[in-house]
Formats: C-alpha cells, sequence, structure tokens
C-alpha cells in the first residue's frame, strides 16, 4: 500500500503531463493558454527529474554518499566549502542562467511556439540535464578540475588545446552576440539608453560605497544601486520626452557599437571592485528577481498565445534567421534545451562546493530543468504578443522596409495581419519611436514581459516603464557577460602567448592587460561591428554561429562524458551521453556544413560572398549594400564567417576522433582506466 | 515559527550572498579555528576582497 499510493501520484502526473502537451500540440485554429505550455513543461521536468535522473545518478554514474567530495577535502572556507544543497543551487542556477535561454526561444518562435517548446523539453531530458549533472560528478570526482583540464588528462594534451581554442572561439562569439543584441535594443532608443548608461555611474557609487563607505556590505550596496537604477528607469521617460536631453542619449547602431567596445575595454581594465563586481551583483540579483515575477506574472495573468502553433517559416524562408527546422531550430535554442556553457560552470565553482556526490541530481539535473524553465518563459512572453508585432519587431529592414506602412504591408503578406495603425500604436505604448526592426529577441521579450506585468500592475499606462524595466534587465547582465567574457578572453590569450612568451602569463602587469584586454575587445568588437553594420541585420547572419559553438562546445562535453563511462566500463550505460553527442554532432554538423557550403546565398557565408564578390567584379552594386565599398565589406566578413563556421566543423571532428579513439582503447583494455580522486573516505 | 522563519531567512541571505561570489563568512571563521588553530584569520572586510577579487580573475566563468 505503502509504495501504490506514489506509483499513483507519478502515473496521475504522467498523465496530466500527457494531456497537457497533447493540448498545446493538437489544438490549431483557436488560442491555446499558456498554462497548457506551464503544466506540460512542469509534469514533464517532474517526471524526468524523478526517473531519468535518478537512473543516472544510482546506475550510470553509481553516486555514492560516501565517497568525499572536494568541498570536504580541500575545505578551506573559501573556494571548497560543503554548501547546503539549496544554497548551492541558487548558486549554481544564478551562475547559467543568463540572456542565452531567453533569446533563442524569442526568435525561435518565428516557426511558432511548438516546434521550440518540444525541443527545450526534449533536449533539456536527453541531453541539457545529463550534460550539467554528468560534468558535474566527473569534475567533482577530479577535484573539481575544469573542463579542459578533464580533457587533457583523460583524452590527451592534444584534445585538452583543442578544446580550449574552441572555448576561447565561443567567448569570442557569445560576446559579440549578446552585445549586438543589446545595440539593436538600444539604437535610437533615448530612454533605453540613459536607463543602460546610467548604471555605470550607479556601479562606481555602490563600489566605492562597498570598498571604503561599509566594506563589503552586499545588501546595502545593491538596495543603494537599485533604487538609483529604478530613479533612472523613471526618469528616462523625462529624457526621452525632451528635446534638448533626448538628443545627448539617442545614438545609431554602429555609435552604440563603439562605446560598447570602449566600456568593454574600460571594465576590462579597471579594478574589479570599481565597475564589474557591484554590476554584477546588481545583475545577479535583479536577474533572480525578475525570472521569479515573470513566473508569477505567466500564473497570474494566465494569457493566450496568440503565435500559430507552427508557422509556414519551418521551410528555412524566415525573416528571423534563415534555414530549415532542421538543424537550425536545434542550434537557435541553445541554452534552455542543451548549452555547452554550462559544462564550464559544472566543471567550475560549483563541483567544489558540492556537500555530498548524491547532491549532484537535485544541482546538475535539476538546475539545467530550472534554466529550461526559463526557456518556456520566454518563448510564451514571444508567443502572447500579435504575430504580426512579432515578426515587424524580428525582420530586418531589408525585408519589410523602415516605416510602419511598409512594414505592415509585409508582414501581413505573410498571413500575419497587422495594420500601420498597431505598429505605431505598440510604439507608443512602450514610449519608443519605432519598433521595426528590433531584432535580436530582446525588445521582443521586453514586449511580452510588458503585456504581462501591465495586466498585473498600471495597465497601459505602464506599458513604457515594465518595457523598458525589461530592457534594462537584459542589458545589465549582457553587459555583465561581457565585461566578464572580455576579462576571461583576456585571459586566456595571456594563457596562450604566455605559452610561447611566458612573461605575458603575469596578470598583473599593467602592459599585459592592457594589451591582452585589447586583443580581446578587438577579437569581438570586429564581430559585432559587422553584425551592425550588417544590411541583413546581424542576428540573422551571427546567431547561428553562436549557436553552432555553443552546441559544439556540448558536444565536446558529452564526447569526454563518454569516454569517461567506457572508461570506468560503465559502457552498457554509455548511451545516455552517446545518444545526445550524436544528436548534436548531427545537428552542428549539418548546421555548419550548410553555413559554409550551402548554394543557397540566404543560407552559406560562401556562396553569399562569392554572388557578392562576382558582382564586385563586374563593378554592380546589390541590394543591400548601397556602395562598392559596402559591397567589398560584405564579401570580405562573409568569408570571415564561412572560415569561422569552418573552424567550428574542423574543432566538432577532431574532438569526434579524439572521442572514438579513446572509446576503443578503453574497451580493449580490460581494467578500469579512469583517473578519479576519493573513490574510498580518506584515498585522496 | 520564529525559529523557522529566522532559519530560513538565513538561507536566503546565504544563497544571496553565495550568489555573488561571497561564502558564508561565519563558516569560513569556524573552519580557520577548529582546523588551523592559531592561525591568522581574516576579518571580514579582508574576507570581502579576497573572494572579490578571486571571482573575477577566475579563468573561465560564465552567463548563459
Amino acid at each position: 500500500m505503502s509504495s501504490t499510493l506514489p506509483r499513483l501520484g507519478w502515473f496521475a502526473l504522467a498523465l496530466l503531463g500527457a494531456v497537457a502537451l497533447g493540448v498545446v500540440a493538437l489544438t490549431r485554429g483557436e488560442p491555446v493558454n499558456a498554462v497548457w505550455l506551464v503544466i506540460a513543461a512542469i509534469c514533464t521536468y517532474l517526471i524526468a527529474y524523478r526517473l531519468y535522473g535518478l537512473f543516472i545518478a544510482e546506475k550510470v554514474m553509481s553516486l555514492d554518499p560516501n565517497r568525499q567530495t572536494p568541498a570536504v577535502r580541500y575545505n578551506d572556507g573559501l573556494d571548497y566549502v560543503p554548501t547546503n544543497k539549496y544554497v548551492l543551487f541558487g548558486h549554481h542556477f544564478a551562475a547559467i542562467a543568463g540572456a542565452g535561454p531567453l533569446v533563442g526561444p524569442v526568435l525561435a518562435a518565428q516557426m511558432g511556439y511548438l516546434p521550440g517548446t518540444l525541443w527545450i523539453l526534449a533536449g533539456v531530458v536527453f541531453a541539457g540535464a545529463v550534460q550539467d549533472m554528468l560534468v558535474l560528478v566527473i569534475s567533482s570526482r577530479r577535484d573539481g578540475r575544469s573542463l579542459g583540464d578533464i580533457i587533457r588528462t583523460e583524452m590527451g594534451p592534444v584534445a585538452g588545446a583543442i578544446a580550449l581554442v574552441g572555448v576561447l572561439l565561443i567567448m569570442i562569439i557569445i560576446v559579440a552576440i549578446l552585445a549586438l543584441v543589446v545595440v539593436n535594443a538600444l539604437a535610437g532608443s533615448p530612454w533605453g539608453t540613459f536607463t543602460v548608461f546610467s548604471t555605470v555611474p550607479t556601479a562606481l557609487i555602490m563600489g566605492i560605497y562597498g570598498r571604503f563607505i561599509r566594506p563589503g556590505r552586499v545588501g546595502e550596496m545593491s538596495l543603494i544601486g537599485f533604487v538609483l537604477l529604478m530613479a533612472a528607469l523613471v526618469y528616462g521617460r523625462t529624457v526621452s520626452l525632451s528635446p534638448d536631453l533626448a538628443p545627448l542619449f539617442t545614438f545609431t547602431g554602429p555609435q552604440l557599437a563603439i562605446i560598447m567596445m570602449a566600456y568593454g575595454f574600460v571594465a576590462s581594465v579597471l579594478p574589479v571592485w570599481l565597475l564589474l563586481a557591484p554590476r554584477d551583483y546588481l545583475t545577479t540579483f535583479l536577474k533572480i528577481g525578475t525570472i521569479c515575477a515573470l513566473a508569477v506574472g505567466i500564473m497570474v495573468v494566465l494569457p493566450d498565445l496568440k503565435m500559430p502553433a507552427v508557422t509556414q517559416f519551418t521551410d528555412g524562408t524566415g525573416p528571423v534567421f534563415s534555414g530549415s527546422l532542421f538543424p537550425f531550430l536545434f542550434i537557435t535554442i541553445a541554452c534552455g534545451a542543451v548549452s555547452g556553457f554550462h559544462a564550464l560552470i559544472s566543471s567550475g565553482t560549483t563541483p567544489k562546493m558540492l556537500e555530498n556526490e548524491t547532491q549532484a541530481r537535485f544541482i546538475g539535473f535539476g538546475g539545467m530543468l530550472m534554466e529550461s524553465f526559463v526557456a518556456i518563459m520566454a518563448m510564451i512572453a514571444a508567443s502572447v504578443i500579435e504575430p504580426g508585432i512579432y515578426f515587424a519587431m524580428n525582420s530586418p529592414a531589408a525585408k519589410i522596409g523602415t516605416d510602419v506602412v511598409s512594414a505592415a504591408a509585409a508582414v501581413s503578406s505573410w498571413g500575419f495581419v497587422i495594420t500601420p495603425d498597431m505598429l505605431a500604436q505598440v510604439a507608443k505604448d512602450v514610449g519608443e519611436t519605432s519598433i521595426l526592426s528590433r531584432t535580436g529577441g530582446a525588445p521582443t521579450l521586453a514586449v511580452g514581459m510588458a503585456h504581462i506585468f501591465s495586466k498585473v500592475i498600471g495597465g497601459t499606462a505602464m506599458m513604457g516603464v515594465w518595457y523598458h524595466f525589461a530592457i534594462l534587465f537584459e542589458a545589465l547582465f549582457i553587459l555583465t557577460t561581457v565585461d566578464a567574457g572580455t576579462r576571461v578572453a583576456r585571459f586566456m590569450i595571456q594563457d596562450m602567448v604566455g605559452s610561447v612568451v611566458p612573461a605575458y602569463k603575469a596578470t598583473k602587469s599593467w602592459f599585459n592587460n592592457v594589451t591582452g584586454s585589447a586583443a580581446a575587445v578587438a577579437c569581438w568588437g570586429y564581430f559585432l561591428y559587422a553584425g551592425v553594420t550588417d544590411p541583413l541585420g546581424g542576428i540573422n547572419t551571427l546567431w547561428p554561429l553562436f549557436g553552432i559553438s555553443n552546441q559544439m562546445l556540448a558536444g565536446i562535453a558529452l564526447i569526454m562524458c563518454s569516454v569517461v563511462l567506457f572508461k570506468m566500463k560503465r559502457g552498457k550505460y554509455a548511451w545516455v551521453s552517446l545518444f545526445p553527442t550524436a544528436w548534436l554532432l548531427i545537428c552542428t554538423l549539418t548546421a555548419g556544413y550548410q553555413k559554409v557550403f550551402s548554394d543557397n546565398p540566404a543560407i552559406g557565408f560562401w556562396k553569399h560572398g562569392q554572388k557578392f564578390a562576382d558582382a564586385l567584379a563586374q563593378g554592380k552594386v546589390l541590394a543591400p549594400a548601397k556602395t562598392l565599398e559596402q559591397m567589398s565589406k560584405i564579401v570580405f566578413n562573409d568569408y570571415v564567417d564561412a572560415t569561422l563556421a569552418l573552424a567550428f566543423v574542423l574543432v566538432v571532428l577532431a574532438m569526434c576522433f579524439y572521442g572514438v579513439t579513446g572509446i576503443i582503447k578503453a574497451r580493449a583494455n580490460p581494467k578500469v582506466t579512469v583517473i578519479e580522486v576519493g573513490g574510498e573516505v580518506g584515498h585522496a | 515559527m520564529l525559529e523557522e522563519f529566522k532559519e530560513f531567512y538565513s538561507r536566503v541571505k546565504q544563497t544571496s550572498r553565495l550568489m555573488v561570489g561571497i561564502p558564508d563568512y561565519d563558516n569560513y571563521v569556524a573552519h580557520r579555528k577548529t582546523t588551523h588553530p592559531g592561525l591568522p584569520v581574516m576579518s571580514y572586510e579582508e574576507f570581502f576582497r579576497e573572494r572579490q577579487d578571486s571571482r573575477y580573475t577566475r579563468r573561465i566563468s560564465g552567463c548563459c
């Protein structure tokens, strides 16, 4: 009896989830309420956690409550601290949650909410959560070492070096694309620009307060910062309406790109306590708070999804990103389904604080499920606004023109009826001059969030404040990623150059600091600038590169997990990581191949570059370029992008090779060949 | 009830601080006193600075 009741409960939960998914998937013609999406997601997560998570914990990895974790073995009260599992869950979630799960689903909504939702749910259960948990356990059994280190010791030095190059490329692309999202959100928006700019003096005040006035009082600092930020948010409206002040904060995309680069450089060179750390505090608390508020908002408002379940753009002709559902949906939504970046966190701070190995399921698997839920909420926010508005915001100007009349005509011709008045009205409601071609996902998400929040508090009158609050929230944590990413890229460059010129490794040297930061900024700045000046709207070009790189890293991490499973002589369970590895490799390699070699110039960088190069040779100018100079710029950018996509493909293939040889070697050896620490208590 | 609330509040506080890379200071002090008696213990201000510097000089951190 005692075991029947819980079983009945789980069965009922499975049934509820199936019904909810059925409603989401099968309803046609009438709007589906967002609550069905939420129920389907939560039931999926609970069942996956209870069954698959437990299976991985008990059978695949044999988590052992008696095995000493690095936190216990090296407890120093600083880096290695046995930490309560709920506290550590919060830390881990705050570290993995960022712009990725919010932006990807918004872009993927061009194919309708259904394909993206199904991939988010299936991806997280079979790939994302598995990767995060396996890497966490594997790192925890190796003193909390990093992904690069583990690959080096388990798969050899060459594989380790290739993985490191891959990580550097990802850092560069991720910073460039996220900076581009912010630039697109702020271009021509004095309210948004003023609010986001004011975060810099706010952070400086917080930094000085927390360093000299009341050292280390994080709560007080953050409260001061929050109050200043909200004041800036409200005052931003006044700025945007003032004919004197508004022009001071109205910039074009290229101007903002230059400002971002200058800012990234300064933030990387300045001491961390002055700018980076205080902004990080604000970002983290605002991020967690807003995510919780969005969850509450959706549950209170219970909005209808206006986006169709599936649109005609699954065929690859969509305006937001080019390419058909397979493989491009699976790289557009990276974080939220599976994100290679998490492998860096799961082999970073978290394994050093794990109190007990068995908690890896709650923190690794559970943390990723939570992140997936953020992606589902982003999908909901993008789908509750009128599809016509969604497409007007996310299509490049090359496709819809630059005024409301042409945009409304173009979008309506795709079957998403919208009038010029409605487009103008939305812009007015959110306090912007225009919402057209605000690509990058952040502004769309902000409109969706404003739509939901204003139904709880304030109505239409508050739309503008909520919209800019959402923009601020996104811009803030993206800028923190830009700062932190620039620093990380700088350290990696210093490390790489330092292996040839050892003096360059010294991180305290002023010369190294300045040149290293400049090199890091130049790398991502190039892609940012190319993206901003790209007539097709850089998101269309660059987001696939970001997706490919992120999924590539996930593929690398999962290859490593598979090799480790074979070395542990647990090959019979290796399908747990081999299956998602295979899927990710198929997706990234197909997408990478198409981005390089596709005959369709809308997809293939090489073909696109050739088309423009041929025209250039004949002295012709092709739209959207306006001058011959722009033409040659497009050709150059295309070739750089093609080279980068090819580099990603080669990195994946090389890691595949080392993975396969590693597995063959492990299978040939009858002994366990894995290099773990702390199998028995006191063994270390 | 009050005890439970206090416990909950302290957990929330601890979580918030760890989210930004500052582990529990009391735990650090307790650890130094029990495992390294007689050795110097950083003041809270020193501890805070040390943790802040360490968070951003780590080789890889991320957010996605």
